[in-house]
């Protein structure tokens, strides 16, 4: 049973965007007493897929929460967007696979910093990944 | 538009990122440090890092570039100052910012600095063990 | 007439104490050692004189209600209290559960000419009983939970201890197997260290390391990678032979790392590195 105990979204339209949402991604993260180093991987995690999102698809909206679960506290960060969508997700989340002039490291890079991560991608209409990291994960 | 500035110290380039950067920003630094080591032949660059609580793949990127550019006109680079927390996600992330050295502070990376460039000056053999990222 | 169950055992209280203290001290299970006859007698009054004084008859049949907090607070004290001092489960239940024989002894002795009241009063005590017999495990349980959290909070803490062993020179034993977690726990202290120190040598000795599968040695190489992004130079000493073999024989890439069989070859190397030189000193013997 996940509990949100607090939200919150951001519209994301350009790269001047991305400070802003970082901050308010560490925000959250220092409400609920997260470690520096879970800080550092959740808002580079989250960086990570907020660029994605802004070359893949101009852009998108993002979902910030901080939910409970049990005794730990974490957040979850859900992005949306409408862009053309991933047709191939495990070969987008193989290592050093890029369809773009980047690392490849985006996605699987953003999966090992967090606890868990969930893509969805429908051709045509968008893509929504989901993540979590735990306050003490 | 906003510019990180280059400091000129002889030989070397020192710039000191005290902002996180967005990404024009950072190209632009990139293109400018670039300038710079072509203009005043400089055989060292020195980027500090320590104010930088995030660097994410396009961040490390764009050191890894001005790191190969700054080799190709022979010139060394050195990250100084990063984060604990940012080096533990860099390796989780999977980036290991090859091409470029790292020093603990400044006065460790400028040590470096030095020390290399005296190093391609009289044996240039032996340039291997002290690198600090290969 | 209608009995007060709860009146005559607050009449009876002296003759309660009594029979339930001689009760505990002829268990053969007590432990003189964790706790003297007086304490005993001590914590078993104020318990007694806690819950006589909060049951009424109304109130009997309802033990979770709020009016037994002061009761149920005792109870939780005593059974967190127990479980600290390493009571087992058993001589804890004996402790509530003989208060429950004293309770009944009483009831049964006082109301034996009125049969039906006598059953009454018995199941409601035992009922009420019951439910502080309950508490009394999840307290306890809870207890012992506390305990161990501690430890194995404190078996983080010490068995990552990040030594300087010179200056510019960190030395980390490891003992112990290196799962992820603890990988993480490893590589915060030793990077924090390193910039709290200004140390640009660490040794990571993994003597204490029972086995090195791929999984522990790709936590070894992840540190390594960490310190050198950090600007730090990073070597791994005590390798034992058979750690070497089943490296090798897993087909494990640990060229890019440097790694020396005992700690002392490896701190050798870093005073080279930082161009150090340990001599023994000649004695003049014309002197």
């Amino acid at each position: 049973m996940k509990i949100v105990l607090n939200k919150d979204t951001m519209k994301i339209e350009k790269e001047q965007d991305v400070v802003p949402f970082r901050n308010r991604v560490k925000e959250y993260a220092v409400k609920i007493n997260m470690g520096l180093v879970n800080q550092t991987k959740l808002i580079t995690a989250a960086s990570e897929l907020v660029r994605n999102m802004l070359k893949y698809a101009n852009g998108g909206i993002v979902l910030i929460e901080a939910i409970s679960q049990g005794r730990d506290n974490g957040i979850r960060l859900t992005f949306q967007d409408k862009g053309p969508g991933i047709s191939d997700i495990s070969l987008a989340m193989k290592d050093g696979y890029s369809s773009g002039k980047s690392l490849g490291v985006g996605l699987p890079g953003s999966k090992r910093l967090v606890n868990e991560f969930d893509i969805k991608s429908t051709i045509g209409e968008g893509t929504t990944v989901s993540i979590i990291k735990w306050k003490n994960g | 538009m906003d510019r990180i500035p280059i400091l000129r110290m002889g030989k070397f380039l020192l710039v000191t990122i005290q902002i996180d950067l967005y990404d024009r920003l950072a190209t632009n630094l990139e293109a400018d440090l670039i300038q710079m080591v072509n203009k005043t032949e400089a055989k060292g660059v020195l980027i500090d890092i320590s104010a930088l609580s995030i660097v994410d793949s396009f961040m490390g990127r764009i050191l890894g570039n001005i790191g190969s550019m700054s080799k190709i006109m022979d010139a060394e680079t050195v990250v100084v100052g990063m984060q604990p927390a940012v080096a533990i996600t860099l390796i989780e992330l999977g980036l290991e910012l090859k091409g470029v050295h790292t020093a603990l502070n400044v006065e460790k990376g400028m040590d470096l600095l030095k020390e290399k460039i005296t190093m391609y000056d009289e044996e240039p053999e032996e340039l291997e063990d002290e690198d600090s990222v290969e | 007439m209608k009995t007060d169950i709860a009146k005559l055992l607050q009449r009876k209280k002296k003759q309660i104490l009594e029979d339930w203290m001689n009760m505990q001290l002829a268990d053969a299970s007590l432990r003189e050692d964790l706790m003297s006859n007086e304490e005993l007698r001590e914590q078993s009054n104020e318990l007694l004189d806690t819950l006589l004084k909060t049951i009424t008859d109304k109130n009997i049949t309802e033990a979770t209600s709020e009016e037994f907090e002061p009761v149920n607070e005792i109870i939780s004290g005593i059974s967190i209290l127990r479980a600290r001092q390493g009571f087992s489960p058993k001589e804890t239940g004996t402790y509530i559960f003989s208060l429950k024989e004293a309770l009944l002894k009483t009831l049964q002795t006082d109301l034996k000419d009125d049969v039906n009241t006598m059953v009454e009063a018995i199941m409601k005590v035992n009922k009420l009983l019951d439910v502080l017999g309950i508490l009394t495990f999840e307290t306890f349980i809870k207890g012992r939970e506390e305990v161990i959290l501690r430890q194995t909070d404190e078996i983080t803490e010490i068995s990552t201890p990040v030594i300087r062993v010179w200056e510019g020179i960190l030395v980390l034993p490891i003992i112990g197997t290196l799962d992820s977690s603890r990988t993480q726990v490893v590589m915060e202290n030793l990077l924090l260290e390193i910039v709290e120190s200004g140390s640009t040598m660490a040794i990571l000795d993994i003597s204490g390391v029972p086995a090195v599968d791929s999984l522990v040695a790709q936590h070894l190489i992840k540190t390594v990678a960490a310190t050198r992004l950090m600007g730090a130079e990073c070597i791994i000493s005590g390798i034992r032979p058979e750690i070497a073999q089943t490296v090798v024989h897993l087909g494990i890439d640990l060229s890019n790392i440097i790694t020396k069989s005992s700690l002392a070859s490896a701190l050798k190397h870093a005073f080279g590195i930082l161009k150090l030189d340990v001599k023994r000193i000649q004695k003049d013997k014309a002197l």
